[in-house]
């Protein structure tokens, strides 16, 4: 029995192993992504793209018409091009959408007029460019290239980043620099190559006419973004399959707990109950407690399912005291307690001394009325809070309780009517017992939520 | 069939519920302790159940609110545009109020809790098969909870449909605290035919109902 009982333990109850060195990075990594993960997504579109799907993606995001973001982008072009910045930073950061999703496909007159915004986008740029003087023809040249092959970059980086999702393969870091072979990705390192040599041939071949340190910065500038083209895809890449890696992780730890929980609930229980078997009462009880358990568990205020909730105040409340005194009756007499609880409120003094009522109420009626089952009903109103504790029982005749019986007189009458409450009593021999208790709400207290 | 006279053929009943071990206790159950139900069919996912339900034409479905595919609510709106003469019966084992109402929302006849004893479950089949609506006090606490009118409600869209009036609430509030109809009838002096009618008004008010509580309520509930 011990045995069976430890497997589980040392097998569910931990998180899978996994390399330390892995486990070491994860966690620092990953906090910068957790953040991006709370908010909704966005994602660039897939189809009804016209470059890269970064409009209609902040379109669907927005919640606003994709002509809208286009023309915002063409006109923001004219700003010394801030508008292709923007493009190309949200290019680079928000990933594609999965294919699997489904989009609204794009109308032929939507994709004409975003072409006819991505020229006016940037003729603006140059435009805007000739006016302040920001582009002087020997900077235009490398600029457009550095440009072009970027974009050629990052077209590519969709592609590899389309077959990463498909193999499902985590890549060393030679496959992600190479992003899974084809000639694709040599066009992308023939590109930050080309970079690179511009850099430097602007150095080689410019140098001596013009301003030097114009030219160094040039060079710099150019090999530096060079060498972000070949490794950035690799970047980008670690940082997503840190999140995938996280995420993996979260599911792992939270299977774990779910199937730790249970052993510690549910398996026990059985096992106590096999034991137990030839007892039904003992065994009635066992599950009856652990169903409440696994119940308040899955099902509870702070259950396992329920979503977090933020600055929430969760002291005791009113239905949980309550559905406390109810379990500990149903634990101590090996009965059934059903409460029905509608509305809630804060637990103060009176409401205490309610619960409390209730709870002798219901042990009165496990102790005397000789049956398996009390119903608990308890209304939470804007004046009031009413409980009513029924039994099928015996039932009795309120004329001849003895004197020394002082369950009712003292725990529930007095209890009650010092705290401003009342108590009726319906019971007949034969025909069971209610126990009707109300308290009224303080006017300032608001009743019910 | 049986040596006491018999009015009624046996209801047909169609059972859906993913585990099979509890289908096959209902099952057995069922048809060991009275010949008053016959089980037609069972099924242990949403499509099986539509299927099922649709070839075998019973007159009560016992419908489980959690399925892996979809749960009840998904096997109504499938299965009930096609078949209005089924009634469905939910039989959970869920104490959360959004399965619960969202079965009843989506038109159940009645909802019971799986630790119902097979006595009282035949008596729910036969009643939900005779048009009533069955209400466990559970059910009728959490429909309470619904029509609640609580301080800053959403406006309500059709007050002739939204509010309970003050009979159905009496009638709700003994059926929560555990009455039986008959026991509601003589301590509102009222027939048990007319419980009967309140308790079907309430579930149709309930399946009707746009009140913008009542898709919020479960949440709200959630918290408290």
């Amino acid at each position: 029995m011990d045995h069976v009982q430890e497997k589980p333990r040392t097998e569910t109850g931990m998180p899978l192993p996994r390399p330390p060195g892995e486990g070491a990075v994860v966690p620092a990594a990953g906090s910068a992504l957790a953040e991006v993960d709370e908010r909704p997504k966005m994602y660039r579109r897939r189809s009804s793209r016209v470059v890269a799907g970064v409009a209609s993606g902040l379109a669907d995001h927005l919640g606003i018409k994709v002509l809208w973001v286009r023309a915002t982008f063409a006109i923001l072009a004219a700003f010394g091009g801030a508008g292709m910045v923007a493009y190309g930073l949200l290019w680079v950061f928000v990933p594609q959408r999965r294919r699997e999703e489904t989009e609204a496909p794009a109308t032929p007159r939507e994709k004409q007029q975003a072409i006819g915004l991505l020229i006016l986008g940037v003729g603006l740029l140059v435009a805007g460019g000739a006016i302040t003087g920001a582009i002087n023809g020997w900077v235009a040249v490398p600029l457009a290239l550095a440009l072009v092959g970027a974009a050629v970059v990052w077209r590519e980086a969709d592609e590899s980043q389309r077959r990463r999702w498909r193999d499902g393969a985590r890549s060393g870091v030679a496959g992600m620099v190479l992003g899974g072979g084809g000639w694709s990705a040599a066009i992308r390192i023939l590109a930050g190559v080309a970079l690179v040599i511009t850099g430097i041939g602007v150095v080689v071949l410019r140098s001596g006419s013009l301003d030097q340190v114009q030219f160094a910065l040039l060079a710099v500038l150019a090999t530096l973004v060079g060498v972000a083209v070949l490794t950035v895809p690799f970047w980008l890449r670690m940082g997503r399959d840190l999140g995938e890696e996280r995420r993996a992780r979260i599911r792992t730890e939270e299977r774990a707990e779910i199937a730790a929980h249970l052993h510690d609930s549910v398996l026990q229980t059985l096992a106590l109950i096999q034991k137990q078997s030839e007892s039904p009462k003992e065994v009635a009880r066992l599950a009856r407690s652990q169903e409440r358990e696994l119940r308040g568990w899955l099902y509870g205020p702070s259950g396992y399912g329920t979503p977090e909730k933020k600055g929430e105040d969760r002291s005791v409340a009113f239905s949980q005291a309550i559905a406390n005194a109810c379990g500990e009756v149903e634990d101590t007499f090996a009965i059934s307690v059903s409460q029905v609880v509608v509305g809630e409120a804060q637990l103060d003094d009176r409401l205490t001394a309610l619960v409390l009522a209730a709870r002798e109420a219901m042990v009165n009626a496990a102790k005397h009325a000789g049956v398996d089952e009390v119903s608990v009903y308890a209304e939470v109103e804007p004046t009031a809070v009413t409980v009513f504790v029924r039994d099928r029982g015996k039932g009795f005749d309120p004329e001849t309780v003895s004197e020394d019986r002082h369950g009712l007189a003292d725990s529930i009458r007095g209890r009650m009517e010092r705290n401003g409450g009342t108590v009726r009593l319906r019971t007949a021999p034969g025909d069971g017992t209610e126990v009707q208790l109300e308290m009224p709400v303080k006017a300032d207290s608001g009743g019910t939520r | 069939m049986s040596e006491t006279p018999q009015l009624k053929a046996p209801i047909s009943v169609f059972l859906v519920d993913d585990h099979a071990l509890f289908r096959a206790g209902v099952r057995t159950e069922l048809d060991s302790i009275t010949n008053e139900v016959r089980v037609v069919g069972e099924a242990g996912s949403v499509a099986e159940a539509v299927a099922g339900i649709a070839r075998t034409k019973p007159q009560v479905v016992l419908l489980d609110v959690h399925m892996p595919d979809g749960g009840g609510a998904e096997v109504l709106r499938r299965a009930r545009t096609d078949l209005p003469d089924v009634v469905f019966l939910a039989l959970s084992v869920s104490d959360a109020a959004e399965d619960v109402i969202a079965v009843i929302r989506a038109g159940a006849r009645g909802y019971v809790t799986k630790t119902i004893s097979s006595k009282e479950l035949v008596r729910a089949i036969a009643r939900v098969a005779e048009g009533d609506a069955v209400f466990s006090p559970r059910l009728a606490g959490f429909v309470l909870d619904a029509f609640a009118d609580r301080p800053g409600s959403a406006p309500i869209s059709d007050p002739e449909l939204d509010l309970l009036t003050p009979r159905e609430r009496d009638v709700l509030r003994l059926l929560a605290r555990g009455y039986a109809y008959k026991e509601i009838a003589s301590e509102l002096f009222i027939s048990v035919k007319t419980v009967e009618t309140h308790v079907s008004s309430v579930l149709r008010k309930t399946q009707l109902s746009n009140r913008y509580e009542l898709s919020r309520w479960a949440s709200d509930r959630r918290l408290v």
